[in-house]
């Protein structure tokens, strides 16, 4: 995508991403309109760490510096409160004598991945084999944890068509736990063997818990970001997906080679495709040129292709605060559709779309 | 240049551009924009010693105050707060967007300012010393911060104690203070010259009437003072002032428990609270009648000059 298609904002908040070093130019209304860039995306943190990083505090205006150290507080929280709520499984389940590998932001977090201090996230995720979800839902359920307030079609709906049960979280404790058995939902097109998962994941000094191997927790971020969410804003997840590459990048030189065929071996070719190339383009991830040459094997069909390339990067991109385009609404609301199909056939999307607008339907005509 | 500098008219020019009318409010900035007359006729009322900056500032707040996109825009109108992108709020009527955009301000505050401290008090300073006076129910702690503040105190704040978290020092932030309904004419009686906004009736407080802070304590709102008295007030009707010490650790669990994110800040919140509650005396305050009690409070103030 030419450059003249982003925004300044989108501009800004790119160049800082990719060099901070860019910020030791920039004007205090370009801090300003950097600072709402990244709070819509939730990377407001992130910009922050990325900035000490780099040693480049000396060039931020204090009311900027105000701002991170603000972001950076809730951070710290929230990662308290998941490492308790972690805790707190973890004395739950000793007894349950089965693997349980964390998965997304608090799995950065044990794994050690500098940037996992500076994101932001809202849930405890865990993979656990299907044979034993039963066991340990109704160990949490006996242990205080409740399933959150749901009707009987969502209950259905996750029961059924969901790689997870519906969300559990502790009498007395705000933080959500999402217990799932694979990392897709099983009517989807995808379907990466979760026993291969588990059997691969690393486990980790001072904790019960596992985590994905390298290549797997790509692949699974990949996943959920490509085929499994609807893109809107999500710059957040393309960094996240950014920072593994650049960390395993860095550790192990052969680890783009390996990626490649793990990809293959678990059917997620589209997702590493999509993954190499936007945050290669986006973000200017160091990824080999032969690398990238021989991805695009894995590329949709060109037509599909194209339409790709104009629609993610205009969902993922925050729009300015102050302005909403209609042709970013519509690439949204494509990529929306999109994700549903991607996680069920026609028969079960229709009705499931058709019910949900109905019951916001009438959700907001009772507010007004 | 304030904001009562410009004319109604103007200021609504301000409002209705694209770029808005930013200013400052303690130690954050703020750009509103809002094409409402009346709503704006009221804002200017209350934040008219207000300073106005340009709009190539660092601002920290975008709210928008506009009619929703649906019939109630014109059939019992409703107004929307719209901060930077985002609606956190359910419409209120129209004639209530004066409310709305205080509370509009006091979301902002608490979701933004976690570099600091933030206690639920009221705060007033004399001679370079802060009281802070913590906000439990039925502690009348706005009535009685805005009677001090007409006499000889000089008025930080009625809502947000904002403690920076590196020198421990309170940063004033006056606003106009919500007085709720029988407080309104407490305070009209007691001092004269006060400003008093219109009154909204049936808010989920009552009936509301701003009063506007002092122009001294707007003038003044960057100078910074020390944390010395915290005192727990409570209004109870007839009684006499009874001013008695509190120990230490159960003024430390009072205040903590007040404060806005006190749990968030974790270990930084448990020394800044250990700290101010270290060094400031810590009283319990019984009282009705308002004379008396800034008696009280002024031998406090005078006998720690």
């Amino acid at each position: 995508m030419p450059a003249k298609r982003y925004t300044p904002g989108q501009a800004l908040l790119l160049d800082c991403l990719k060099d901070p070093h860019s910020v030791t130019t920039l004007t205090v209304r370009q801090w300003s309109l950097l600072l709402r860039m990244a709070k819509i995306c939730k990377l407001t943190a992130h910009l922050g760490w990325l900035i000490d990083q780099h040693n480049l505090g000396h060039s931020v205006p204090e009311k900027v510096i105000n701002h991170f150290q603000a972001a950076q507080a809730i951070v710290a929280y929230r990662r308290r409160m998941a490492f308790w709520e972690m805790n707190r499984l973890q004395r739950a389940l000793a007894d349950c004598n089965t693997d349980i590998v964390v998965l997304k932001g608090c799995a950065y977090l044990l794994a050690d991945m500098p940037f996992a201090n500076a994101r932001l996230f809202a849930d405890v995720d865990i993979l656990v084999e299907k044979s034993t979800i039963d066991r340990i839902e109704q160990s949490l359920l006996a242990q205080n944890w409740q399933t959150l307030k749901l009707d009987d079609y969502d209950q259905s709906y996750y029961r059924v068509w969901m790689h997870e049960i519906p969300p559990l979280r502790h009498v007395s404790r705000t933080m959500e736990v999402d217990i799932h058995h694979t990392i897709i939902p099983p009517s989807s097109d995808l379907q990466p063997d979760p026993v291969l998962l588990m059997r691969d994941a690393i486990g980790l000094d001072n904790t019960p818990f596992k985590v994905l191997s390298p290549c797997d927790m790509v692949l699974h971020s990949a996943v959920h970001l490509f085929f499994d969410s609807d893109l809107s804003n999500k710059l957040r997840d393309l960094v996240d997906l950014d920072q593994l590459l650049r960390h395993f990048g860095t550790e192990n030189s052969q680890f783009f080679e390996v990626l490649l065929l793990r990809a293959k071996v678990l059917g997620l070719q589209r997702p590493l495709y999509y993954t190499l190339r936007y945050t290669h383009q986006l973000l200017a991830t160091p990824i080999p040129d032969a690398v990238l040459q021989r991805s695009q094997e894995f590329a949709p069909p060109a037509p599909i292709r194209l339409l790709m390339d104009s629609l993610i990067p205009m969902a993922l991109l925050p729009e300015h605060p102050d302005e909403s385009f209609q042709t970013v609404r519509f690439a949204r609301w494509l990529l929306y559709i999109r994700s549903h199909y991607l996680r069920m056939p026609l028969k079960l999307l229709i009705p499931h779309l058709a019910r949900k607008s109905l019951v916001r339907f009438t959700r907001s005509a009772s507010i007004t | 240049m304030n904001v009562g500098h410009y004319s109604l008219q103007e200021v609504l020019e301000k409002t209705s551009r694209p770029q808005g009318l930013c200013f400052e409010v303690g130690p954050f900035t703020a750009r509103l924009r809002s094409t409402h007359k009346d709503f704006i006729n009221t804002f200017r009322l209350l934040y008219f010693d207000v300073p106005v900056i340009s709009d190539d500032q660092l601002i920290d707040f975008f709210i928008d105050m506009r009619a929703p996109k649906s019939h109630r825009r014109w059939i019992r109108p409703q107004i929307i707060a719209r901060i930077d992108g985002q609606e956190p709020f359910q419409p209120f009527a129209a004639i209530h967007a004066m409310p709305l955009f205080e509370w509009a301000l006091n979301w902002s505050i608490a979701r933004q300012g976690q570099h600091h401290l933030m206690l639920h008090a009221a705060v007033l300073e004399r001679y370079g010393k802060a009281l802070i006076l913590p906000a439990t129910p039925g502690s009348g702690k706005s009535t009685l911060a805005a009677a001090l503040a007409q006499r000889g105190w000089r008025f930080l704040s009625d809502e947000f104690c904002l403690i920076h978290l590196r020198h421990g020092q309170i940063i004033p932030i006056p606003r106009p203070t919500p007085l709720k309904n029988e407080s309104i004419d407490v305070i009209r009686n007691f001092a004269k010259d006060v400003v008093i906004g219109p009154l909204f009736e049936k808010t989920r407080k009552g009936t509301i009437g701003h009063l506007r802070a002092p122009t001294a304590s707007i003038e003044r709102m960057k100078e910074t003072a020390t944390p010395t008295w915290i005192v727990f007030p409570k209004y109870q009707s007839q009684s006499d002032v009874i001013m008695e010490p509190l120990n230490k650790s159960a003024a430390f669990l009072k205040l903590a428990t007040n404060s806005f994110n006190y749990t968030l800040l974790g270990a930084t919140g448990f020394n800044v609270v250990k700290s101010i509650i270290e060094t400031c005396d810590t009283y319990n305050l019984c009282y009705s009648n308002l004379d008396d009690v800034i008696t009280q409070l002024d031998v406090l103030s005078n006998n720690a000059r």
